[in-house]
């Protein structure tokens, strides 16, 4: 064999991964490209020209900045509400032993494995006999992210609980922390992670989400409706924008994290 | 205000488990106490009550003058140096050690978390985290975050066990030293019993549930009251006998076909079916026929069936007529015989060494328990 074809053959691996990572991250690319995209025409596919105009007005498509907002909103509650359930259901399902908790583990399971088209259709399907067929919007939308969002919230926190040893709050109790200083002292911190992971995991099912949100939604348009409605006539330029600082904020909030846990661990 | 542990009546079940059974113990104020026994008998149970991790079932605790049978943990002047250490991953050395004065609002706790690091021999480690010391220093971060606190006492579940021997052994030395200069009451829990032996001033002895014997090390070995405490704390040998008669101090007893003397203060029981135990280092192994001090006891017509040279002394298993191994350890001191196998042998020892336990126990009990722990 050749030199080349041994330092390829040392290579081979890193090659592979460097071919992984470009399939991974070309979409993205293409997303921050578009967004300083100056198309010719409406519906233009193509990078026509370089301008700054899109960042500096990402409110210009008529409602887009409505639904990004109205998204926004619908993400952050539904994040709170469904970490703070989830969170108590997996103490109680961890910390208790209780009639039907293996049960509830499976009923908790369910949703996840469940297709999405299935649950947003029968949900429509309660909404309507229940009689909010008139009124589905904004809250009925928060009720079945809160209903998704929860199930992945107990799995997330569970294991990282069940990994926990019940011993170091024993160990803090013996040290004269009662049950309150206990659980802020000792259980929270070494729970957060897992709690802070179920909170992200809930704001991008929730930010993202398009069946269930769709069938649910009466009149009110979230992101991911306002794009595929768009799609269908024509792409604005300014949803890359949107697309681009979300997932900037994303990194940026990896980057922050792994920060920290780097300094913690010193 | 600090007294004496009294434990009275203590019961903990699991269901149809008795893990500890009608538990009375007294640990005087000051002592430095040892729990011995094999795994599963029951010691982390006893401390857990004691520290009020485990409600008991049946019985009370008290300290000195308090009942504190029903206070929550956080109420009772006693800490506890965990099995596993139960360090907080998340805090560093400092705030693990200062844990406990944080949490009752003590003043000055830079000056005490550096003087206990001093003690324990970590200071410049009180910005590490639990992970980055040594199993032995962390097993001494739980000991000072444990001390900090001046308890009334400290309860130590085998806090060296997941040491090596080397590094046990030494801090074995350095607990000894530590409770000498702080005076508080140790209960320290352990499954070894040489660890028990040169630690502690009073052993309790348990299994299955139940303080088979309490006393110092000395005179538990001296004159074990049940073959699991002769068994378990050293080694013994116990051969069946019969009673014959109480002549002055002493009784008589028969043992497969010889006559053995021991004095009336050393046997469990006052006539019948017995065993009647020696230790094997108190046994002299001689030639078969030669003569022997007047008085001694001999069990006559062994014959080696096994040497080990240990260095400074040598193991021998003796088969008697009877079939039963004895075992006897002779001191390499350069004055005795040493024998090969397949040598006939005597084994005499003194009557002031023998001691009688009750027949209907079984002999066999803590032999195992000794060799897995
Ligand atoms: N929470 C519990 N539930 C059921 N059985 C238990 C529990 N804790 C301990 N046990 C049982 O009680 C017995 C004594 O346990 P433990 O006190 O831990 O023994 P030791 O510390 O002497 O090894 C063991 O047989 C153990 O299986
Ligand atoms: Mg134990």
């Amino acid at each position: 064999m050749t030199r080349t074809g041994r330092w390829i053959g040392r290579h081979l691996v890193l090659f592979a991964g460097f071919l992984v990572l470009l399939y991974l991250f070309t979409p993205i690319f293409v997303v921050v490209l578009m967004s300083f995209n100056d198309p010719k025409s409406r519906l233009s596919y193509e990078f026509d020209g370089f301008t700054l105009r899109n960042w500096q007005d990402p409110c210009q498509p008529f409602g887009l900045c409505d639904a990004v907002s109205t998204s926004l909103r619908i993400g952050l509650l539904a994040t709170v509400l469904a970490t703070a359930l989830g969170t108590l259901m997996a103490f109680a399902m961890v910390r208790h032993r209780y009639r039907g908790r293996a049960a509830t583990s499976l009923f908790i399971f369910l949703p996840m494995a469940s297709p999405e088209i299935v649950l947003g259709s029968s949900l429509l399907a309660l909404f309507v006999s229940a009689g909010f067929g008139g009124v589905l919007g904004f809250w009925t939308i928060l009720i079945a992210h809160v209903m998704f969002c929860l199930s992945f919230v107990v799995v997330t926190v569970k294991a990282r609980l069940a990994g926990m040893d019940t011993r170091l709050e024993q160990a803090a109790m013996d040290l004269y922390a009662n049950e309150w200083q206990t659980f802020w002292r000792i259980t929270f911190p070494l729970v957060f992670p897992g709690i802070l992971a179920a909170a992200l995991l809930s704001f991008s099912l929730s930010f993202d989400d398009f069946i269930i949100t769709n069938l649910n939604a009466g009149r009110t348009v979230t992101f991911p409706m306002y794009v595929w409605g768009s799609a269908q006539r024509d792409i604005p330029p300014q949803i890359n924008v949107i697309g681009t600082a979300m997932f900037m904020l994303a990194v940026l909030l990896v980057l922050g994290g792994e920060l920290a846990r780097r300094r913690r661990s010193r | 205000m600090a007294g004496d542990l009294v434990l009275s009546g203590l019961t903990k079940r699991f269901g149809a488990f008795t893990a500890v059974d009608d538990l009375d113990l007294t640990v005087p104020r000051g002592a430095f106490f040892a729990l011995l026994g094999p795994s599963g008998c029951g010691k982390t149970t006893t401390l857990r009550m004691v520290a009020g991790l485990e409600e008991p079932t049946a019985g009370s605790i008290g300290l000195g003058d308090d009942d504190i049978t029903g206070l929550r943990p956080y109420k009772r002047p006693v800490n506890t140096v965990f099995q596993n250490y139960a360090l907080f991953p998340h805090l560093d050395i400092f705030e693990n050690v200062a844990f406990g004065l944080r949490r009752r609002g003590v003043k000055e706790i830079r000056r005490q978390v550096e003087e206990m690091l001093e003690l324990v021999e970590l200071v410049g480690y009180g910005d590490r985290r639990p992970a980055q010391l040594s199993g032995g220093q962390q097993q001494r971060v739980a000991l000072a975050r444990a001390l900090i606190n001046r308890p009334e006492v400290l309860l130590l579940d085998e806090p060296l066990g997941a040491l090596d021997l080397k590094l046990r052994r030494q801090m074995q030395i350095e607990l000894k030293r530590i409770q000498t200069e702080v005076g508080i009451t140790f209960v320290h829990v352990t499954h070894d019993q040489e660890e028990a032996m040169t630690m502690a001033d009073t052993i309790a002895v348990m299994n299955a549930g139940v303080i088979e014997q309490r006393g110092a090390p000395a005179v538990l070995y001296d004159l074990p009251a049940t073959t699991f405490v002769a068994n378990f704390l050293g080694q013994s040998n116990l051969v069946a006998g019969t009673i014959l008669e109480r002549s002055g101090e002493d009784l008589v007893i028969d043992a497969h076909g010889s006559k053995q003397v021991v004095p009336v203060k050393r046997s469990r029981v006052a006539d019948g079916e017995v065993w009647v135990g020696i230790r094997p280092e108190k046994v002299f192994l001689a030639r078969a026929g030669s003569e022997t001090d007047t008085g001694a006891n001999s069990l006559r017509g062994g014959v080696v069936t096994d040497v080990s040279y240990c260095g400074v002394s040598t193991q021998y298993l003796a088969r008697m007529p009877w079939n039963q191994e004895l075992t006897v350890f002779e001191q390499n001191t350069g004055a005795r015989d040493t024998f090969a196998v397949g040598d006939s042998v005597d084994l005499h020892w003194q009557p002031s060494h023998t001691f009688v336990l009750d027949a209907r126990q079984d002999a066999t009990a803590g032999v195992e328990a000794e060799e897995t722990g």
